[in-house]
């Protein structure tokens, strides 16, 4: 039997297989967004339109709102840190979708690519899809209302990092949902993240939710970090205990929306839906 | 005696309530060609899905090149390949992407190289430039070829290989994966329905109805021992369910 035996060191171990079959997944989704322009206008858009109406809310109430004339800069921040969560939360799912829609899923999960790599591959697409987005609605703010959410300074890094891995947890969560109940849980792509829009704090404080939601509020790490956010805009002021409750709070999140993930995988090889799946 | 290249021992899969395959176990000789043959619903299928890893057995092993499959399989999945009619590669994605895609996917060194080596035997040169899926069904099977050929795999799994294709296409297409066995010693797993291709193909041939190994042996002892003259009668013979009997005596035991 030893002429069949794997030899003893593993040649597709290790860090730089591992970093070239990750490659493989970002150039094959590259590849298809970059030949688009209109997939990438797309992207942009949405963002780019919310943000010109809260601009323009702002510019109607800032004359007559102490508030506003203190942080006018607030909505539109905070719209945009919204769709950083939005954004990132799509560029896991989407991703997943389009392994869906091109029967694709077979060929991945019977090539060397392993389940941490698959995930690796939608969470980088995922970046690059939230710099696109966002990216596209910063520069058109900058550009039309002179407002550069660089001025929140470092604390905006801690707080897209924060956002983003939320929306990547959040992600997995509706990919699994996807994989186990197939293409009609879609829209959930679409929608599953506004469930926690009334309970983040985006554009008001948490404290003016009832009791009971406040409790929920604090249970995401969305809430943290927009709470984080009025503290830079409105006292200038980076309070580190939120910021830690929101990692600590993504740990938890991510872990559940990566053993989601895991178990819909395990489900699917259980039942033999990887190479069926498909529009 | 060489190890055989592929080990399928007591192999069952339960969906439900449907036994669809039902203690299956054979060996594959290595750098042999050996075919999966049986009727609709047989467990050709889920079979070949549960060799690749990606439909988990209910009970059983199976080892490839000396893996377990079920608990170790990352160790031979860079040394196999497989191609199938019902697996798409992604349809916007150009030929030459594809194909560097699942190169890098397979750690193939020199992909540009190894691309244009495929694209010249596997004559895919005037659509590398065009989408997946703008291709022809026969065209897009010999990209799906040219996939499973990108790693020089040792075990290639072949589920349907010349469907779609015109018989020239589908013959040179045969003659490809013969000549690449001859020079790579590869063992491949053939799910076919074309019986003159698995009768050319094929040293071994494994039998299967009902999710059960109902025959096994070379093309030529079958059809002996069936007293047929074609393996596509031999075929009909066991998907229908008659017995072997001895040379000369069909006509009589049908009658």
């Amino acid at each position: 039997m030893s002429d069949l035996q794997p030899p003893g060191i593993d040649p597709y171990r290790g860090v730089v297989p591992s970093l070239r079959r990750i490659g493989a997944l970002i150039r094959r989704h590259a590849y298809l967004l970059l030949k688009s322009w209109p997939r990438i206008v797309s992207m942009a858009y949405y963002p780019t339109v919310t943000m010109v109406l809260w601009a323009f809310l702002t510019l109607y109430l800032a004359p007559t709102n102490r508030f506003l004339t203190d942080a006018p800069g607030f909505f539109i921040g905070a719209v945009l840190l919204w769709d950083v969560l939005f954004r990132g939360q799509l560029g896991v799912s989407l991703t997943f979708v389009e392994e869906v829609y091109s029967r694709n899923l077979g060929n991945l999960f019977v090539s060397p690519l392993r389940f941490h790599e698959f995930i690796a591959g939608q969470l980088a697409m995922s970046v690059l899809r939230t710099l696109i987005g966002v990216g596209g609605a910063c520069l058109a703010a900058w550009l039309l209302f002179s407002y550069s959410i660089f001025s929140m300074g470092l604390p905006l890094v801690a707080f897209f990092a924060t956002l983003l891995a939320f929306g990547w947890a959040v992600g997995l969560a509706v990919s699994a949902m996807i994989l186990r109940y197939g293409l009609g849980a879609e829209e959930l792509a679409w929608a599953a993240i506004f469930l926690v829009a009334p309970v983040s704090g985006v554009y008001y404080p948490i404290g003016v939710l009832p009791p009971a939601l406040q409790a929920v509020s604090y249970a995401l790490p969305t809430a943290h970090v927009f709470e984080g956010m009025r503290a830079v805009l409105l006292r200038h002021t980076f309070d580190i205990a939120l910021f830690r409750n929101a990692v600590l709070l993504d740990a938890v999140y991510i872990a559940i929306g990566v053993a989601l993930f895991g178990a819909a995988v395990h489900s699917a090889r259980k039942r033999g839906t990887l190479l069926q799946m498909g529009e | 005696m060489t190890a055989a290249a592929i080990v399928v021992r007591d192999l069952r899969k339960r969906f439900a309530k449907v036994e669809a395959v039902r203690g299956v176990s054979f060996d594959v000789e290595p750098g042999t060609t050996t075919a999966l043959l049986g009727g609709n619903g047989a467990g050709k299928t889920t079979t070949l899905s549960m060799l690749l890893g990606v439909l988990l057995p209910t009970a059983g092993s199976i080892h490839v090149l000396g893996c377990d499959m079920l608990h170790d399989r990352y160790r031979v999945l860079p040394r196999m390949n497989f191609t199938s009619p019902y697996v798409d590669l992604p349809k916007r994605l150009t030929v030459r992407e594809n194909l560097r895609v699942f190169a890098d996917l397979y750690g193939v060194a020199r992909p540009s190289y190894r691309i244009g080596e495929l694209t010249a035997e596997l004559d895919l040169d005037l659509i590398l430039k065009r989408p997946y899926g703008q291709l022809s069904a026969g065209q897009r099977t010999r990209v799906s070829l040219a996939k499973a050929l990108l790693n020089r795999p040792d075990v290639l799994l072949l589920d349907e290989p010349t469907a779609s294709l015109d018989p020239d296409i589908g013959d040179r297409v045969r003659t490809y994966l013969e000549e690449y066995q001859r020079s790579s010693g590869c063992t491949m797993l053939l799910a076919s329905h074309n019986m003159n291709e698995v009768e050319r193909m094929c040293a071994d041939v494994i039998m299967l109805r009902a999710g059960n190994v109902v025959d096994h042996g070379s093309p030529a002892d079958l059809i002996g021992r069936y007293g047929r003259e074609t393996m596509e009668e031999v075929f009909l013979d066991i998907a229908r369910g008659v017995e072997e009997r001895e040379p000369g005596t069909a006509v009589e035991a049908l009658s």
